[in-house]
């Protein structure tokens, strides 16, 4: 009995000092982004890593996501004859959910679990030591590059991958299945609103920061050699999957 | 000076320091020395803020650098270098780049001033034509010289050596031990260094001092650790199975 009571007693203290752990990391990121970015050639390797090597996979994505969304809305729009609404329904989805959460999802995929699995290695092999002997601090070179380049790599993603979307929509819906092309690209002008695209805009940029933030997190408290590692880079990608998705239903609340 | 007073560390159940007390005095070489396990890395690792003792104190120049500020930790920081066990090197950067990134970020000397002087402290450590490499591409005792100098090229007034010259051949580790006296004659910096070479660390340091089951058993001058009386210290030195240290 008394054994149970200190285990809870234990877990409850470890969850509390991760949950913690895990808050000052991000304060003390975003604090150090203001005090020291980090040499711009840095950021600019990172935004090359984060950003331009994403480009592929996230233009074949989005050509498929919008290809589908083509198929599945005029399937439903012409229940209700009005598959001349149908660009509209697939901008509308893709810039104010897919466009975002997808983006995320597939650089947290490429990208997240890489950033962990370096600065993990750096951890175990005493790297991170090397550089905090040395009085130099390690979320220079290391933190705030990536949180820069990703908060700025993601909205510019997602910019791509709505436009690409689009142009699958269209593909499926004006060549394959015959909808009229000016209404398409018409409907489509009257529903989408600025406020749907700053929103999309404000959604990517933010995952960026939990890209990062949870990245460099697994990573800068990796445990101990390959295994370590191996968990800390599997638990990134769960835990930044799972929180872009939270986040993502608490944004839409709010923006909506 | 560096002040040890009373240290703890415990690993789980493991205790590795057990109320450790050592003095380093400034401007010499103290070596310390002691069964492979016995806490010598980890109290380096003390020394300069990588590790928290769980009760005790530590003091460079006087000030106390337990449970202070990331601020603070820096400044004192500044006063030191470090050459780690397994060398520590970037491994994203190639030879000179290691070498390089302290006086690049730590100084406003030009390009070409930092080449010549990587170059010679690499030189100084009988490494050629090795700048390009990748620290993957190199052997053991390679990364251990590159290490070196990275550690000396700050000419830190403080230096803290793990095992320089552990898995080197006999000229080279001849060729680094003089190395390290001619630079510590010229800069008078302080020196601990963690050594397994035994007898040969005794003609280098100064001091010797014995760690063993978390505590210093004996510190002085190299000569009276060469002729301690103490069974331990003495079975140590003279590499015999029979004694107090029990390995295996
Ligand atoms: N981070 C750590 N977590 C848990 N135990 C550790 C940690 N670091 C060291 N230890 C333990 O502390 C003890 C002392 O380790 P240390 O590396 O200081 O030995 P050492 O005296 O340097 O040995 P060697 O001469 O072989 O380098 C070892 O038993 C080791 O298992
Ligand atoms: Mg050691």
């Amino acid at each position: 009995m008394l054994g149970m009571v200190q285990s809870i007693g234990r877990l409850t203290i470890i969850g509390l000092r991760d949950l913690g752990r895990i808050g000052w990391f991000l304060v003390y990121s975003l604090y150090m982004i203001v005090r020291r970015p980090g040499s711009p050639l840095q950021i600019l390797k990172q935004i090359r890593f984060i950003g331009a090597k994403s480009l592929f996979v996230i233009c074949l994505t989005a050509a498929f996501t919008g290809m589908v969304l083509g198929l599945q809305g005029y399937y439903t729009l012409t229940k209700f004859g009005s598959e001349g609404m149908l660009g509209a329904a697939v901008a509308l989805s893709l810039i104010r959910e897919l466009g975002p959460v997808l983006t995320a999802l597939m650089v947290t995929g490429r990208a997240g679990s890489a950033i962990t699995a370096e600065i993990g290695i750096m951890r175990i092999t005493e790297q991170i030591d090397a550089l905090e002997t040395m009085a130099l601090d390690p979320f220079k070179y290391l933190v705030t590059p990536k949180f820069i380049a990703a908060m700025l790599s993601l909205p510019l993603l997602c910019a791509i991958f709505d436009v690409v979307g689009i142009y699958g929509g269209w593909v499926v819906g004006v060549k394959l299945l015959g909808v009229n092309p000016g209404a398409y690209f018409y409907e489509m002008g009257k529903a989408v609103v600025w406020r749907d695209v700053y929103s999309g805009i404000a959604k990517s940029f933010s995952f960026g920061a939990i890209i990062a933030w949870i990245g460099c997190y697994k990573g800068y408290y990796a445990g101990h050699g390959a295994e370590g590692v191996s968990k800390a880079t599997t638990e990134s990608v769960v835990l930044t999957s799972v929180l872009i998705l939270v986040w993502d239903y608490f944004l839409t609340s709010i923006l909506l | 000076m560096i002040q040890l007073t009373n240290l703890h560390k415990s690993f789980g159940s493991q205790h590795v320091l057990n109320g450790l007390n050592l003095t380093i005095p400034d401007g010499q070489i103290t070596a310390i020395i002691g069964p492979s396990g016995e806490g010598k890395s980890v109290l380096l690792r003390h020394i300069i803020g990588l590790m928290q003792p769980d009760s005790g104190q530590i003091s460079v120049d006087g000030e106390n650098i337990i449970g202070i500020r990331r601020s603070e930790m820096n400044r004192i920081r500044e006063k030191f270098g470090m050459l780690f066990q397994n060398a520590a090197l970037f491994d994203s950067m190639n030879v000179f780049e290691n070498v390089a990134f302290p006086l690049q970020e730590k100084t406003t000397l030009s390009k070409t001033e930092i080449r010549t002087r990587v170059l010679s402290a690499l030189e100084d450590v009988g490494l050629k034509n090795v700048e390009q490499k990748f620290t993957d591409e190199l052997s053991g005792g390679m990364k251990k010289r590159v290490g070196l100098a990275r550690a000396l090229l700050l000419n830190p007034r403080i230096i803290l050596f793990d095992e320089p010259t552990t898995g080197l051949d006999p000229i080279i580790k001849r060729a680094i031990h003089q190395l390290i006296r001619d630079t510590h004659a010229k800069f008078g910096f302080t020196a601990v260094i963690v050594s397994h070479e035994i007898p040969d660390i005794f003609e280098i340091a100064q001091n010797v001092a014995m760690l063993y089951q978390g505590e210093i058993l004996q510190f002085g001058t190299a000569d009276e650790i060469k002729n301690s009386t103490h069974p331990a210290v003495k079975q140590f030195i003279s590499g015999s199975l029979d004694g107090p240290i029990q390995m295996i």
